[in-house]
């Protein structure tokens, strides 16, 4: 089994998926709340958030990653504050990846739990702030539970698009085996070496059906959900 | 006592009103799109308004965030939490009294089930017992039973009349139901196009004629306390209240027992001499006490029977024909049928 793939490959494999489950757990407080704001809030520049977070779904992903670059790199503002608040730098390692796979994988996440978001009633919200709940404790035992299936929808997208980011990781943090060079990455250098196609496309299999696992296992989980509530 | 003053403007349509409301239940009164609903939404701090004053036994509530108010409150559409048990739903506010909750309300077999396998009785049964187990200062209930058919509306009315008879605190029940106001309410507050119309005590309210064109033609009646006495073998009630005895129909209630008796003001004749060889059961000798003429072929007759009030409406022609005037004796009709089981309680 362990002959299917090279050694290098096995090494993308793992990478990849370390950078897409990093990417997923970071973005997801942030994306929920991100989400909950546009979902209830009605604050001034909400219109402008919700461009903001969009963006990276519709600039080109090297637009992205150049951005990420100019930002996140050794001598870019956040880059810099980074290193020097958490020591923790971006510039060609994994840790960047993970960033770029992060912000792609945003507004998608975003996307879907602010939907789901949406469909709670409000008027359970209201109800329970009559029987005494702050909003700390809504949110916690009614917003939460039932909004949990697109919020874990969100999250398996996020992961998905982690797990396939290609444009904009390249030109953030480049393609080096082993510290960069991700499943999607490790794909397009194979096609570029004679007698590579091969691999590429036992490469492609795997995360085929990585991506079809993902979906698999969330849908069985959303049903466990809604199977409960009708029981 | 509950004090309350709300005004807001919404779209071509004003909402200014303040009451009182005591321990007991307070009826907010009036055809849909009156405000009632809008109302306990800003007592209960849902609803931002121009100016929401809120104060219970003189502590003001205004300022604070709903979820610190204490106040109880049963919506229209039950609103239970899918995701959680009967009994998830009942300890969420709190679980003051819940034995006593769970036995009055009947919810002991239901306790483990989720809200989408119950009926719309059922829930509200689980929703008044949410809000009662949170143990508000005040209880605010929007049109319980207007989600509900027939048997499932008699199916939750004796809890609330229990709810009734044992609070202490004040309630507000918004309703668009004068047969449930006048079963359930001590004091209402009438409201027409966002205004009080009319407020005070249920039997004051519904005994004055000024009250029928907002109370509806249909509506209007008033309620009379009574006793039972006993019961006949061919199916009627005999009823004692301070405007004399009633015949009812049906078997209601055990000797002795409490019960109000609504009079529907368009189902009372009114006749000089003492009527005879009729089928109209219920003869009681009355005196007019006031006569309200409305824009319409009606008029309000207000009677004073023993100690106790009724209201009657006839056409206009009548009133002249018979020369009706205050003061006049005369004498007031009404068929046992006339008043509906449904009525009395």
């Amino acid at each position: 089994m362990t002959d299917w793939l090279g050694p290098a490959e096995w090494t993308a494999l793992w990478l990849s998926l370390k950078v897409a489950f990093w990417a997923t757990v970071f973005s997801l407080p942030v994306g929920f709340g991100v989400a909950y704001a546009l979902a209830r809030g009605t604050f001034f520049g909400r219109q402008a958030l919700n461009i903001l977070v969009h963006l990276p779904l519709v600039m080109p992903p090297v637009v992205t990653g150049y951005l990420l670059l100019l930002g996140f790199g050794r001598t870019g503002p956040f880059g810099e504050a980074f290193e020097a608040l958490f020591g923790v730098i971006f510039a060609f390692r994994w840790t960047g990846a993970a960033l770029a796979a992060a912000i792609m994988g945003f507004p998608l996440m975003v996307r879907a739990m602010r939907l789901s978001l949406e469909a709670v009633d409000q008027g359970l919200e209201e109800a329970a702030g009559t029987l005494g709940a702050s909003r700390w404790r809504i949110l916690r035992t009614v917003t939460l539970p039932l909004a949990w299936p697109g919020i874990l929808a969100g999250a398996v997208l996020g992961f998905a698009k982690g797990m396939g980011e290609f444009g904009a990781t390249v030109t953030f943090v480049s393609n080096i085996p082993g510290q960069t060079q991700t499943l999607a990455l490790s794909i397009d250098t194979l096609l570029e070496i004679p007698g590579g196609e091969p691999l590429a496309l036992r490469l492609a299999v795997v995360s085929i059906l990585i991506a079809a696992c993902a979906l698999i296992v969330s849908e069985l989980l959303a049903q466990r959900v809604s199977k409960r509530r009708a029981a | 006592m509950l004090q309350v003053s709300v005004s807001k403007a919404f779209e071509g349509f004003e909402l200014d009103a303040a009451f009182d409301a005591p321990a007991g239940i307070t009826a907010i009164f009036g055809p849909s799109g009156s405000g009632k609903t809008s109302i306990i939404r800003a007592v209960a701090g849902l609803l931002a308004c121009e100016q929401a004053a809120v104060s219970l036994d003189g502590r003001d509530l205004s300022k604070l965030s709903p979820h610190k108010r204490r106040i109880g409150y049963v919506f229209q559409d039950a609103r239970l939490f899918p995701h959680m048990t009967v009994l998830g739903n009942l300890r969420y506010g709190g679980t003051h009294d819940e034995g006593a909750v769970i036995a009055v309300l009947g919810l002991a077999t239901l306790l483990e089930r989720f809200p989408s396998s119950l009926s719309g009785g059922e829930k509200q049964r689980v929703a008044l017992g949410r809000a009662l187990m949170s143990a508000p200062d005040v209880l605010l209930l929007d049109e319980p039973l207007s989600a509900l058919d027939g048997p499932r509306k008699a199916e939750v009315l004796p809890y609330l009349e229990a709810l009734r008879d044992q609070t202490s605190i004040p309630i507000l029940y918004v309703s668009h139901d004068m047969g449930e106001v006048a079963r359930l309410a001590s004091r209402i507050v009438v409201l027409n196009k966002g205004r009080v119309v009319l407020a005070g005590s249920l039997d004051d309210v519904l005994a004055d004629p000024a009250a029928v064109p907002f109370l509806g033609v249909r509506e209007a009646g008033a309620v009379l306390a009574g006793r039972v006495v006993g019961h006949a073998d061919d199916g009627l009630t005999k009823i004692e209240t301070g405007a004399g005895a009633f015949w009812v129909p049906g078997l209601v209630g055990r000797a002795g027992a409490s019960v109000r008796l609504r009079v529907p003001a368009q189902d009372v004749i009114l006749s000089r001499g003492a009527p005879s060889d009729m089928s109209a059961l219920n003869v009681l000798p009355v005196t007019i006490i006031g006569l309200e003429r409305g824009t319409g072929p009606g008029v309000a007759v207000a009677l004073k029977a023993g100690d106790a009030r009724l209201l009657a409406r006839v056409t206009k022609r009548s009133c002249d024909a018979m020369g009706l005037t205050v003061g006049d004796q005369v004498f007031a009709i009404l068929k046992a049928t006339a008043i509906a089981p449904v009525d009395i309680g």
